[in-house]
Formats: C-alpha cells, structure tokens, sequence
C-alpha cells in the first residue's frame, strides 16, 4: 500500500514542485483511472495489469486538458483561486461520475493476479503485491525519467527558476501542462493498479487523496524521491496503527505522525523552503 | 445610497418572518445567515490575518457537540451549552495553533485538513457521544426560548440567526479598525516585515483564531438546534470546512461584507438546485455547483467584492 500511495502522491508531488499549485482534484483523477481500468475490462475484457498503459494515457491527457483549460488561467491568480479551481473540478468530477455511473461499488472480478502468497508465514494478497512492485517500477522510471532525460531536465529547470528557463529557451507553458500529464499519469498507474483490489466508487478518491496531501506534505512538497520514503512511511504507519491500536483509528494516526513531524520540521522531513 | 442602504437591507430582514410565512423561504434566509456569520468568522482568520484553514469544521463541530452533550446527558439550556461550546473551542483553537502556525501556505492548509480529519475520526470512535450514529437532541415541549427549540415557526430560529450573524459582523468590524486588525493584516501582506516592527506574530496569530473559532462554534450550536440532530459526518466534515471559506471566497476574502454576499448567492444556489434538480442519486446540482466554482476561480477570483468595487470606482 506505501508504494501506491507514494505514487499517487508523486503526482500530486511532482505538480506542485513544478508550479506550487495543489491539485485538490487528485483524488478524482485516481477515480477516474479506476473506472477506466473498470470500463476497459467490463467492455474489453482487458485485465488491469495489461490496461495500465491505457489508463496511464488516459489520464496523462485529462491532465494535459486540465492545464490547458483551466490551470492555465488561474496560475498568476492568489492561492485561493487555485485552491478553488481544482477543488470545483474535483466536485465536478466527482459528481459526474455519479452522473453517469452512479453510486454503486463496482469490483473486477477474476483479475489475472489473484489469490495469496505465502512468504515466511505471513499472507500477502498476489495483486498487492505486484502492485507495490509495479508502483516502485513506475516510480524509479519517474525518477530516471527527470533526473536523466533532455525533457526532465528541462522540467526540473523549469522548477527551480521558470523565469531563467524561459531565456534558456525552455518553453514553461509546455512544461507546465507535461508535469500535468506525467503527474496524471503517475495517478493513472496508481488508479490501474488499485482498481485490482479495491471497490470502485465515485467518492473513492477522497481517502486516498488526504493521505497524498500528507505524504507530499512529510516528505517535503515538491522532493519526489522523499515522496517515496513518505508514501512507505505512511503505508507502514497505517497497517501498524490497525494492527496494533484499532482499526478505525488509522488515519487518525496517519495524521497525528503528520502533525508530530511538522511540529519538529515545518518544512516535511526532507523539504526545502 | 451607502448610509441608507445599510439600515433599509437591516429593516427588510427584520420584517420578513411577518410578510412571508412559507417555511421554505425562511428556511432558506436562515442558512444564510448561518453560513454568512460562519465565513465572517472564517474570513477573521483567513481573508485578514492569512491564515487559510480547511480544518473550521472542527469548531462548528465542537459547538454543536457540546451543548447537544449537555442538553442530552446533563440536562443544562443549550444557551449553556453554547457558551460552554465556544470556551472549549477558543482553548483546542490554541492547542491546534501550537503545531499548525508554524507551517506556512499550502502545508498550512493540509495541517488544518489533517486536524480536521484526525478531530472526526475521534469523534466517530467516541461511544458516549455517540459515535458514528450521532445525537439526537431531546425533544422538549413546549416551544420556548430557554429550551431553544421552537417547533411551531421558523421565525423565532430566524432571528436568533439573523443575530448571530450581526454578531459576527459587529466583532469583525471592530476588529477591522482595531490595533490587531492592522496587525493581522500585516502579517497576512508580509510576516516578515511585520515581525520586525515589532508585531507578536504568534500571540496575533492565536488571538485571530481564537475569535474566529468561537464564533464558528456559536453556529454550531445554532445548526445542532435547528436540526435537533448532529453526527461526525454532518458537523464534522472537510466538506463543510471547504463550503464555510467557499463562501468567503466568492464574496471576497479580506472584506466585511463579502462572506454575507457570498452567502447570499451561493446558499440560496445550492438550496434551489438541490430541491430543483437534486434527488434522484444522480448529483447533478453538485455537478453544476462544481461547475460553477472552477467559473468564479477563473473569472473573478477575486470574488463578487471586486465586482461590487469596480462599480463603485468607475
């Protein structure tokens, strides 16, 4: 689970690095991948492993729309403009997917991973586990991706100064609406992955959105690397707060170990003002 | 026009109850008033000192809980309740102000969502108060204003929240053109500059909070006994938190009369659509109200306030 919610909040992660802007929509666009890894199987007879690149694509580009059509026109706007512009568009979403596919959970059955393992005595669920494996592979692509390629170069450039990037002739707009297709992207593979397991609903993303908040916000906004160990913290943090203090309190936990940290080091544990 | 048109919008809705009689109306103009005086106290906190919370939830939460605890286990008058409501908000408002005012911008506003849901998720484990199925309020006969329960009309819940809102304005635009009020506002424009002329930026910070979150807490109450029901999912969620500055910011954050202005267009919005076109499982007037948001962030973010301005300043 800590690698997924990593990666959910790389995203989530790589976005605000890039532009200081949080996407509060995150957790729909996970949705939504959900549901596209759903359609592909209940239509195509795809299974989700075999799917992730469509899902991937697809939400590489309603990130990519979402720069263009909305981001675009608040980014010299105050915080709160931004805040509200993807908040709207996450209770947009939302509300959409209720619209057309409404409230009930949906699972795919018999995906092509299933059943447990069984490593040292201890059960481990097939899908989870090829999906934290799949989520480190993604994540280390992510990550050779922007410290390797001319393009993830450019990206960083772009985070750092966008200023300075725009005279080495980088162009930002483009930049800005490629950290919102990878950034969807990351949250397409996570979507792919979970839709595996998990139910599929039209609220799911809410849970799963507070949790990268607190990741990319632990880690230190914008580090994606620190997002990783975050994400694996949160992970671990959460099954031993069920495990061993109640299983509804979890999150509770989750948040607490949050606000501990912040209190030691505003900036996240690996962040930079 | 301006000193004229302030008394006369004050005398239309003092004599409303008496000219319009239908329940829904009213029920309409009251949740206007609950959430103009809940964006006022938000706006306290965020539109002048900065300080942008997604975690106010907690504070309308507390109120509501409290008196409706000590209506129903103790037996005390929710006016007791009330004030006892807004006491334990001012003291967790300093308790959560301790880890959350060292953060900054958007980590600020996650640590006030983690606050938030770590306050619920509590709240919903807590079997004396309920848990998860919530608390009814007891019904008490008759109507009287002791017992803050009227089930005959509307109107006598009409006033006490068209007064609560006063209220909040009346503590709001004192603090505007008090010594903290320019201290917030300079700490909101540069914390820096205004620590090293010498402003307590901690101590205003927790001032600013404490009055936004008792007079959030006041609301609650209101809301539990205008209900006369309360559970964590109504009173407590990050929904509530974002619709309270939502309103804040379509009318315009850092203004007096912006969080009233927005309430009067967004509640009345939300109310009509949801009775119009809601219902159904099918969540199309959230749609549009999803819609609408990203509209306003992109158009005129700086909400019907500047829209207000730019007509007054031609």
């Amino acid at each position: 689970m800590g690698c997924l919610y990593a990666l959910i909040a790389a995203g989530l992660s790589l976005i605000f690095g890039l532009m200081e802007i949080v996407n509060f929509a995150h957790g729909e666009f996970l949705m939504l991948a959900m549901y596209v890894a759903f359609f592909a199987w209940s239509l195509a007879h795809l299974d989700p492993v075999l799917a992730l690149p469509l899902t991937a694509l697809a939400l590489a580009a309603l990130g990519w729309a979402t720069y263009w059509g909305l981001i675009r026109r608040v980014l010299g706007g105050p915080m709160l403009a931004q805040i509200f512009a993807t908040f709207g568009l996450a209770v947009f979403l939302r509300s959409g997917a209720q619209f057309l596919w409404g409230v009930d959970f949906r699972t795919i059955k018999d995906p092509l991973l299933a059943g447990r393992l069984s490593v040292g005595g201890v059960f481990l669920g097939l899908p989870q586990l090829t999906a934290s494996a799949l989520a480190l592979l993604a994540f280390l692509g992510l990550w050779l991706f922007l410290r390797h390629s001319e393009t993830g170069l450019a990206l960083q450039a772009t985070a750092q100064d966008r200023q300075a990037a725009a005279l080495m002739g980088i162009d930002t707009q483009r930049m800005f609406a490629l950290g919102w297709a990878i950034g969807s992207a990351c949250v397409g593979v996570a979507g792919g992955l979970l839709a595996m397991f998990f139910y599929i609903f039209p609220d799911v993303g809410g849970a799963f959105a507070l949790l990268a908040y607190v990741t990319v916000a632990l880690g230190g906004f914008g580090n994606v690397p620190a997002t990783l160990l975050a994400g694996v913290l949160v992970g671990l943090t959460e099954v031993f707060a069920g495990l061993l203090i109640a299983p509804a309190m979890k999150y509770a936990v989750v948040f607490l170990l949050y606000l501990a940290v912040v209190l030691w080091r505003p900036q996240g544990l690996f962040g930079r003002f | 026009m301006r000193r004229l048109g302030l008394p006369l919008l004050l005398g239309a809705a003092l004599v409303f109850p008496a000219a319009v009689t239908l329940p829904f109306p009213r029920h309409v103009l009251i949740m206007i008033f609950l959430y103009g005086a809940l964006a006022v106290a938000w706006n306290i906190l965020a539109g002048y000192c900065g300080q942008i919370s997604l975690g106010h939830a907690v504070f309308f939460g507390i109120g509501a809980y409290t008196s409706t605890l000590l209506v129903a286990r103790a037996g005390l008058t929710p006016w007791a309740g009330m004030a006892a409501g807004a006491a334990l908000a001012v003291g967790v408002s300093q308790l959560i102000g301790f880890p959350v005012f060292r953060l900054r911008g958007h980590y600020f506003a996650i640590a006030t969502i983690a606050v938030g849901e770590i306050v619920q998720t509590l709240v919903i484990n807590w079997d004396w108060a309920g848990g998860a199925r919530g608390v009814f309020v007891p019904i008490k006969r008759p109507d009287s204003l002791l017992n803050f329960q009227f089930h005959q009309s509307k109107a006598v819940y009409y006033y006490i929240a068209l007064g609560l809102l006063l209220l909040s304005l009346a503590v709001a635009r004192r603090l505007e053109r008090s010594r903290h009020g320019y201290y917030f506002r300079a700490i909101r424009d540069d914390q820096e500059a205004a620590a090293s002329l010498g402003i307590h930026v901690a101590r205003e910070k927790r001032r600013a909070i404490a009055v936004s979150a008792a007079l959030t807490a006041l609301g609650g109450t209101f809301y539990a006994q205008y209900l006369l029901f309360i559970d964590p999912e109504s009173v407590f969620p990050l929904s509530l938190s974002i619709l309270i500055c939502l309103v804040a910011v379509l009318g315009g954050v850092g203004t007096l009369w912006g969080p009233v202005l927005g309430a009067a267009v967004l509640v009345p919005l939300s109310e009509y659509t949801r009775v119009w076109l809601g219902g159904g499982g099918k969540a199309l007037d959230l749609l549009i109200y999803g819609g609408l948001i990203m509209l306003i962030a992109t158009v005129q973010p700086a909400g019907l306030m500047g829209l207000v301005r730019r007509r007054a300043r031609p």
